[in-house]
């Protein structure tokens, strides 16, 4: 999971990946991952030249490596299951390190690693170097169902709050002797869960109505409509289209 | 269960991606039904309820510890179609701010962890609230099992998209063993900790609970001196309504989802032969490279050979299969809502007046 400092995510910056508008980001991280996937697992080197990109792309936005690589820690789990891989699925069998592992699996947790860290590196570079709410608005314009967004937007903005306001529970269980060690404290914490959700519900109940008594309708107004001019678009989708063209010289080669 | 990119192959995730923007889509529309324009507040405050909630840990045994998925619990407490909304926002953030889910993923995730759990939790929650008696003991009973069933569920649907469109051939059987072994584990703590919420809120705000909404409706009773019946015309009227409204939105969503999921299945039908070849060409592949003594480039034959017959027929197969089913789908949906726009027109009205006042 990750955790509740939604921004602590953003590195603020004035690179020229920064002043990218977000929609132009977005699509082009999107098309980056979805040739990152389509590409044949046996091209080993496209995987690197994929890596080489978005350590490019990383450099130019002065975002640290220590940085990006500490945010890619989330992919764990899935690395588990990947080194599971070699030994569970069946066919031809090769030696390594003195262990009898198969080639099919071999490949398919080479497949799921590169893929799934270009793809990790990839998200985690776009929220490091755009805002919240720019990103909202991206997907806004990318046309997300503007219900969608605002919903989004409402999740973000009061995310913090009702993290803080769980924390203060907690300080409040632990401050009467409280300690969860096991399942028989599940009772009290299923309990603080209940109550946490009555009062998310009821703050969005007055939210409401402070937003209806300031003339709300149903809808946002957008106060700044992003736009971007056509050498952004150029300039964003070199991205995706040098990932292109190292995907089709892989499926070629 | 987060799935990363490059798990479930293009064609399954693009397939997935259809069917969850039309899932999302109905929700929009139902839960703007059920909530109005107080939608983008309260599901946006539920969501980020759900995401601080995934945050809470509950210790399991020394040193180890779960947290909350969150699916059956949204679907019991506000309903499904806002559930699917809330899970949903919840998962499109996790991909994109915190890259947990993979982008081109998105679609799998939201399709497995969004609407299969909540759909899965909310029809065996209303199912079992309307067969056992209207106690709060009851209710949460029926919590448990929803959310007992919902993970596996969720887990189930995994297993057959990794069928369909995996990247890597691990025989299914040990992935559906794998898979719901876990999650059946997973799913008792999830049902114990569902239950206990569920019934904590219902202890509090009876009402707030919307799996049962109209069942608390006829307890009321006020004590004037002794216990009365409560006189309560006004507030019990709107009650049912809302449940009748839910009711009915529940018969929809499941006409679709069964819809839907008569595209999935016809398309593995279909598609079934093809993963047959598949193995089997695999595995005379593997005989020729023994034969070859194992060189690289068999390998790339098969890779290439592999993406050219099997995968990209399948996902023709399944984008079609789906299309025709979603526009069976929306045609039903279009007409059922538009009786009830015209049969619900002057009550509307009259409950918006109402509002105002």
């Amino acid at each position: 999971m990750g955790a509740g400092h939604a921004h602590k995510l953003f590195r603020h910056g004035h690179s020229p990946v920064h002043d990218l508008p977000p929609h132009c980001k977005l699509a082009a991280v999107f098309c980056f991952v979805v040739v990152v996937v389509s590409t044949p697992r046996e091209a080993m080197w496209a995987f690197g030249l994929y890596a080489l990109l978005i350590a490019g792309a990383a450099a130019l936005a002065r975002v640290p490596a220590g940085f990006l690589l500490k945010r890619l820690l989330i992919e764990v789990p899935f690395v588990a299951f990947a080194l599971l891989m070699p030994f569970v699925v069946p066919g031809e069998q090769t030696h390594v390190l003195g262990l009898s592992v198969s080639v099919p699996g071999l490949w398919g947790a080479w497949n799921v690693l590169a893929k799934g860290t270009l793809g990790v590196a990839a998200s985690v570079l776009l929220a490091s170097t755009t805002e919240l709410r720019s990103l909202l608005l991206g997907l806004q314009r990318l046309k997300l169902p503007p219900l969608l967004v605002q919903i989004a937007s409402f999740m973000i903005r009061y995310g913090d709050v009702i993290t803080d306001e769980m924390r203060r529970m907690s300080i409040a269980r632990r401050s009467r002797g409280f300690e969860a060690r096991g399942v028989r404290q599940w009772g009290v914490l299923a309990k603080s869960a209940g109550a946490l959700f009555i009062r998310s519900y009821e703050r969005g109940e007055r939210v409401h109505l402070a937003m209806v008594s300031r003339g709300y309708t149903g809808t946002m107004p957008v106060i700044d409509e992003v736009t971007a001019s056509r050498t952004q678009w150029a300039y964003a989708s070199s991205l995706p289209l040098l990932a292109l063209a190292v995907c089709l010289l892989g499926w070629t080669a | 269960m987060h799935v990363p990119d490059g798990f479930i192959n293009a064609p399954v995730s693009a397939v997935a991606g259809v069917v969850a923007a039309g899932a999302v889509a109905v929700s929009l529309k139902g839960a703007r039904r059920e909530l109005d324009e107080k939608t983008a507040p309260l599901a946006g405050l539920v969501a980020a309820f759900i995401f601080a909630v995934q945050m809470l840990n509950f210790p399991v045994a020394a040193g180890t510890s779960g947290h909350l998925l969150g699916g059956a619990l949204a679907a019991i407490l506000v309903g499904p179609y806002t559930g699917i909304l809330c899970v949903s926002v919840v998962l499109l953030m996790q991909g994109i701010l915190f890259a947990d889910g993979g982008l081109t993923a998105l679609g799998v995730n939201i399709l497995d962890m969004g609407i299969v759990t909540t759909v899965v939790a909310y029809a065996l929650f209303r199912g079992l609230v309307g067969l056992l008696p209207g106690t709060r003991r009851s209710m949460t009973a029926a919590a448990f099992v929803a959310a007992l069933v919902s993970v596996p569920a969720a887990a189930c649907a995994f297993t057959l998209m990794y069928w369909i469109g995996g990247t890597t051939d691990i025989p299914i059987g040990k992935v559906f063993t794998a898979m719901v072994g876990v999650h059946v584990l997973i799913g008792i703590g999830e049902a114990v900790i569902t239950a206990l919420t569920v019934g904590a809120v219902i202890a509090v705000r009876p009402d707030l609970v919307h799996g049962a909404r109209g069942l608390t409706a006829p307890l009321k009773l006020r004590i004037d001196g002794e216990l009365v019946d409560a006189p309560a015309r006004e507030p019990v009227a709107p009650a049912p309504a809302p449940a009748a409204r839910s009711n009915r939105g529940l018969w929809a969503t499941g006409l679709i989802t069964a819809l839907v999921l008569a595209g999935f299945v016809s398309f593995y039908a279909s598609a079934n032969p093809d993963g047959l070849e598949k193995v089997a060409t695999d595995q005379g592949i593997d005989k020729k490279a023994e034969e070859h003594a194992a060189k690289d480039s068999p390998l790339a034959d098969y890779g290439v050979k592999d993406i050219s017959d099997a995968r990209i027929s399948g996902g023709l197969a399944g984008v079609i299969g789906v299309g025709a089913t979603l526009v069976v789908g929306s045609g039903a949906f279009y007409v059922v809502t538009r009786r009830r726009r015209a049969k619900d027109e002057p009550a509307g009205g009259g409950a918006r007046t109402g509002e105002k006042v």
